[in-house]
């Protein structure tokens, strides 16, 4: 672990103050001055020399715990509230049951009870590659390589990388909140704004060590999630390795709003196959109208898939990620097994 | 044959301390925090040490610049190839016990690099952290060489090792001719296997904390399975008396094998205090655990041929398995198969293939964790083919005496263990086909396995101490890596003295006590638990002589007595007794002490070949289309001899059963061979079970009498508990599904590409 400084400002102000001069870094995630919230991923990465942040600030005694109503209908969940304090909040628990879900399908208790909303989102891949700083590594040292493109990525992309970086985001509550038109509410030195959940993070491109957009001089405050139908039919698969405490090699969170026996929306977010949680509204669409059924759902996971692409290790995940999201809508329109 | 004499000492039945259930002794010092383990001990003006592990797989350090290391605050010094003082130079001073044939790794000896993470420097701070960071500064150049790190692209390659490691056989001579009779069987089943090599990972990480002395002497607090091992080892490399250095390791939080040779640490941090004139620890990151031993990957192929009656008439089993440069590690993984089954027509054959990894090194049942669950997958194809039953298949061909040898075993109740293991599990007498059993979106699967392990038995010495106050205390240099080994050694020294277990204290993991082998092969209670076992032996005897000859004794004259409540009893008469501590007193003893050496019952051993056996059934549900798999039951019957305590062997079988879930279903090492690098080094990624993964398992211990194997009847349970594992769970996968993955661990990518290619 590299020396760092360290602050504990009180209030939001003077977090944005001290976060002033990352200014021009490329990425909030590689930006010297750095939040620390519930420390689970940045203290890790930090001991393993992966992030080097010169001053740490110490947002906990920020304002931004606690769930609350939005006024129409939605709730917005503190950066700071807990993963756990979240998935097992009675509001969250009956209006977005598949956040719950989520939740719940990640880490162990132990790291929930310390994990941020705001960390969990800006949490960072799981790649071996990533960790291990005797290797090459676009997302950690640009320039030098991705090893695991031709090495082992039993646990990387199929949709959307690149020739650069075929990392996946690790997190399971971002792949709920991409299914439900989460907005990330930021704030920085020119005010607050609000960031669609499907633009906060980035594909890899030829820059994959830039993540996401938040600003590396802003903070993230809250997520709001916007009032839905969604509740009834909803649910959240994880495919992995062992029954607990494993990322996802493949998850699906899924919803739909079915009015006589029709679908009148469907959502559909994959984790586990891409850089950032996965949409594809063309192929949620093609559920609209339709009456819900295996062949239907199968259609939309051909369609979501097909550009998807293995590297080898991961390649199995295609087919998984079909049966995971022809059962995950099974479960959600409440079909039993055939 | 002349029959032999009975082993003398015997312990006879009905027991009292034997055979109970009682807790572990030590359990309360573990679950406060108040046991210290290698690393945890404080000292003042303590240096840290933070080992530098190489980068690449095959090559030289061309260049070490430690210039902005050494200008982090704190950092004392920084060890390496170019700077290291003087070493012993002679191979045979780097042996350990358990060293196989070769030249052990020497670290910071030379430029060259034999295997990633090797480590190339130590950096020595005041503190852990600024030890940490200076390590990330070193800057160390390589002159890289290409490297072959893949089993399967080497599998070649081989040569067949000679008898190159302790307790290692090579495979017996053929008998008959195995290839001809499998060419001309009526049934016939020709399966090659691969298997991912393990890391042991207990979670403890290695950890050395070297105590310098004004006078130069050493105590060391090392994380080991063998103090003496290390002290030897100590002192053969740094050319000390045995009188200068201690090693102390009272607990030990599981190594499972990873602690039976002195490890790097233990080298790095006695090297930085002699150096330094200063105490140093050294531990290892996580990561750093998968930079020494571990369970070789290996490639096998089983063929068998039976007659349709089910009748086996010809085994051939071959295995390769990986082994580094400098070293023949070697296992048994073969020779097991001419064990189990009865056969004429048998061919083994064991090879390693050299790779630029490091040395493997024995892992829980090493050899028989890897052998037998292919042996016992292929007889299970078999079954299938025959339309037999699995436990009937292996019946038919059940070797009462061994095969290998011609040799009879000193116990075998194997068939016990199949009986009630299949009535505990409800096994069917006829297993519903294959694929037919469903329960909503799972199918459901039964599968069995047998397995099989020694029963050895080492010399080793203890001593036992009685106090005037009537508490007894065992001393002895063996270990206890968490398998209760603190607990059935109180036990068997309260059986002999009839003593309470509780008063008896037991001091173990010291070098400067008895002589006790490293601990593991599962040999500890019949090696140890012997010498225990004699020592108290001896005092029963002289407290016996002073008991008749102290004065107005009830007991004088007395030929034989026996020890009950404290007191030395006549044999035939309970109301002639005398309470230990008093004939203490009579005699003016404040205390008596006894040491005993126990060596094997060299000529049962000679006569018979011993071995522990289990049964294993399990149930597994596989999702029909996901192919995630979830180990739902599972019924280890076991055959062991005498169980000392079936509380803390019962937890020895449950820990070996969730360490064959592992091996069947998750635990991998994923190497880069480009980089010649394990990538998954961490516990997130490098996955073993987890409690969600694991049923309610039940453990029987079936009863087994045996007069051979040592004076307490009792086998060892550390490592049979896992053997059968494996191939029950893969019988049942496939049982389930009709599908076969032949390659461990069986994870959802291997078994969707088989549900794929059903018909
Ligand atoms: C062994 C292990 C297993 C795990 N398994 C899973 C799993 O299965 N599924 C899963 O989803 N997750 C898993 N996790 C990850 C866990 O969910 C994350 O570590 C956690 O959510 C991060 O939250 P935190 O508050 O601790 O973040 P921190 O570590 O404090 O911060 C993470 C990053 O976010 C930044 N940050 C934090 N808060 C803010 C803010 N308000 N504004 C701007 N920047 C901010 C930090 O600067 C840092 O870059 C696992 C973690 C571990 C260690
Ligand atoms: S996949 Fe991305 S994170 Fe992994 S090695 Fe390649 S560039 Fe680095």
């Amino acid at each position: 672990m590299r020396p760092f400084s360290y602050a504990r400002p009180d209030s939001l102000d003077g977090a944005l103050a001290e976060l002033a001069g990352n200014q021009g870094a490329p990425d909030a995630s590689a930006a010297p001055v750095r939040p620390v919230a519930g420390g689970t991923n940045l203290l890790d990465l930090m001991k393993a020399d992966v992030m080097r942040p010169t001053r740490l600030v110490d947002i906990t005694r920020l304002a931004l715990r606690g769930i609350t109503e939005t006024g129409d209908g939605g709730l917005r969940l503190g950066a700071l509230s807990t993963n756990a304090e979240t998935a097992w909040d009675e509001r969250v628990r009956a209006r977005y049951p598949l956040l719950h879900k989520a939740i719940l399908a990640g880490a162990s208790a132990q790291l929930r009870n310390m994990a941020t909303n705001g960390g969990n989102i800006l949490q960072r891949t799981r790649c071996y590659y990533f960790y291990d700083t005797a290797t090459p590594c676009n997302k950690r040292a640009p320039g030098s390589g991705c090893g695991a493109l031709t090495g082992v990525n039993r646990i990387h992309a199929i949709l959307g990388a690149s020739e650069h970086c075929i990392a996946t985001h690790p997190s399971d509550m971002a792949v709920a909140l991409a299914a439900l038109d989460a907005t990330v509410r930021v704030a920085g030195p020119g005010g607050e704004r609000a960031i669609p959940f499907a633009d906060f993070h980035r594909l890899p491109g030829d820059t994959p060590h830039r993540e996401t957009t938040l600003r590396p001089e802003e903070v993230v405050t809250a997520i709001d999630l916007p009032a839905d139908n969604l509740a009834r039919h909803s649910t959240y698969l994880k495919a992995r390795d062992r029954a607990s405490y494993a990322f996802a090699l493949v998850s699906a969170a899924v919803a739909l709003e079915l009015e006589d026996g029709v679908v009148r929306g469907a959502r559909l977010a994959l984790g586990g196959v891409a850089h950032k949680p996965w949409r594809d509204r063309d192929a949620e669409a093609l559920l609209v109208g339709k009456a819900p059924g295996r062949a239907a759902f199968a259609a939309v996971a051909d369609a979501v898939l097909r550009d998807a692409k293995g590297h080898g290790h991961n390649t199995f995940k295609i087919g998984l990620a079909r049966s995971v999201i022809v059962r995950a809508f099974e479960e959600a329109a409440g079909l039993e097994p055939s | 044959m002349i029959p032999i004499p009975r082993m003398p000492g015997l312990l006879e039945g009905p027991t009292t301390q034997v055979g109970k259930p009682v807790s572990r002794v030590d359990g309360r010092l573990k679950v406060t925090g108040a046991a210290r383990y290698a690393g945890e001990h404080a000292i003042p003006g303590l240096l840290h040490g933070y080992v530098v592990s190489s980068a690449i797989a095959k090559g030289r350090v061309t260049r070490i610049d430690t210039g902005k290391a050494m200008a982090v605050p704190g950092v004392v010094h920084i060890l390496t190839h170019e700077n290291r003082p003087d070493l012993a130079w002679l191979d045979r001073k780097w042996k350990d016990q358990d060293a196989p044939k070769g030249s052990p790794l020497r670290p910071l000896y030379d430029a060259n690099v034999s295997h990633s993470l090797q480590p190339v420097a130590l950096v020595v701070a005041e503190s852990f952290e600024a030890a940490r960071l200076a390590a990330r500064l070193v800057e160390v150049a390589y002159e890289a060489e290409p490297h072959q790190t893949s089993l399967l692209m080497n599998r070649d390659i081989t040569f067949t090792p000679g008898k190159d490691k302790g307790g290692f056989e090579p495979p017996p001579a053929p008998r008959g001719d195995a290839d001809a009779a499998l060419a001309a069987a009526e049934v016939s089943v020709d399966l090659e296997f691969t298997q991912a090599a393990e890391y042991h990972n207990p979670i403890e990480m290695h950890a050395s904390t070297v105590e310098y002395h004004p006078d130069g002497s050493l105590t060391i607090h090392d994380k080991t399975q063998g103090v003496l091992n290390c002290q030897s080892w100590v002192c053969g490399v740094f050319n000390l008396p045995k009188s200068s250095v201690r090693v102390l390791s009272p607990f030990v939080g599981g190594a499972f094998g990873s602690g039976l040779r002195p490890q790097h640490q233990l080298f790095l941090a006695v090297l930085a205090a002699l150096a330094l004139k200063r105490s140093v620890r050294v531990e290892l990151s996580r990561p750093q655990m998968f930079s020494f031993g571990h369970r070789p990957e290996t490639w096998q192929r089983v063929a068998l041929g039976a007659s349709r009656d089910g009748t086996l008439t010809a085994l051939v089993h071959e295995a390769v398995q990986e082994s580094s440069q400098a070293e023949n590690y070697v296992e048994i993984v073969v020779n097991w198969s001419g064990q189990q089954y009865r056969c004429d027509n048998v061919r083994l054959d064991y090879r390693l293939s050299r790779l630029d990894v490091h040395t493997p090194l024995d892992q829980r049942a090493p050899g028989a964790a890897t052998g037998v669950p292919a042996l016992e997958v292929a007889m299970d194809e078999l079954a299938w083919k025959l339309g037999m039953d699995p436990i009937q298949l292996r019946l038919k061909n059940y070797a009462e005496a061994d095969p290998n040898t011609g040799k009879p075993f000193s116990s075998k109740e194997l068939r016990a263990c199949f009986r009630q293991g299949a009535e505990r599990f409800g096994w069917p007498d006829h297993l519903p086909p294959p694929r037919s059993m469903r329960d909503g979106r799972e199918l459901v699967g039964w599968g069995m396995a047998a397995g099989v392990w020694d029963a050895m038995q080492n010399p080793a010495s203890a001593k036992a101490t009685l106090g005037a106050n009537g508490k007894l205390s065992i001393a002895t240099a063996s270990s206890d890596i968490g398998t209760g080994t603190y607990t059935v050694l109180a036990q068997v020294a309260a059986e002999v003295l009839g003593l309470e277990t509780a008063d008896v204290a037991v001091e173990i993991g010291d070098s400067s006590l008895p002589q006790a082998p490293i601990q593991g092969g599962s040999w500890t209670v019949s090696s140890v638990g012997s010498a225990v076992k004699a020592a108290c032996d001896q005092l029963a005897k002289r407290l016996h002589a002073l008991a008749r000859d102290a004065e107005g004794s009830p007991l004088a004259g007395v030929g034989s007595v026996r020890f009950a409540d404290g007191h030395v009893v006549a044999q035939d008469d309970p109301s002639r007794r005398m309470p230990i501590q008093q004939v203490m007193r009579a005699a003016g003893l404040p205390v008596l002490e006894e040491k005993a050496l126990s060596v094997p019952y060299a000529l049962g051993r000679l006569r018979h070949t011993l071995g522990t056996h289990s049964a294993v059934f399990v149930e597994v549900r596989v999702d029909a289309e996901l192919g995630t798999v979830r180990v739902t039951r599972v019924v280890s019957a076991i055959a062991a001899g005498r169980i000392i305590n079936p509380k803390t062997a019962g937890s020895q079988i449950l820990g070996a059963v969730v360490w064959g879930v592992g091996m069947a279903l998750e635990e991998e090492a994923m190497t880069d061979h480009t980089l010649g690098r394990v990538m998954n080094h961490d516990l997130a990624e490098y996955h073993v079970p987890v409690s969600a993964d694991i049923p309610d398992i039940d453990v029987v211990f079936v009863e087994e009498h045996d007069e051979v194997v040592n004076a307490l009847g009792a086998k060892g349970v550390g490592e049979i508990g896992i053997v059968g594992v494996p191939a029950a769970i893969s019988n049942a996968i496939f049982h389930a599904t009709g599908v076969r993955v032949r390659d461990l661990p069986i994870t959802v990518d291997k078994i969707r590409a088989g549900l794929a290619a059903l018909p």
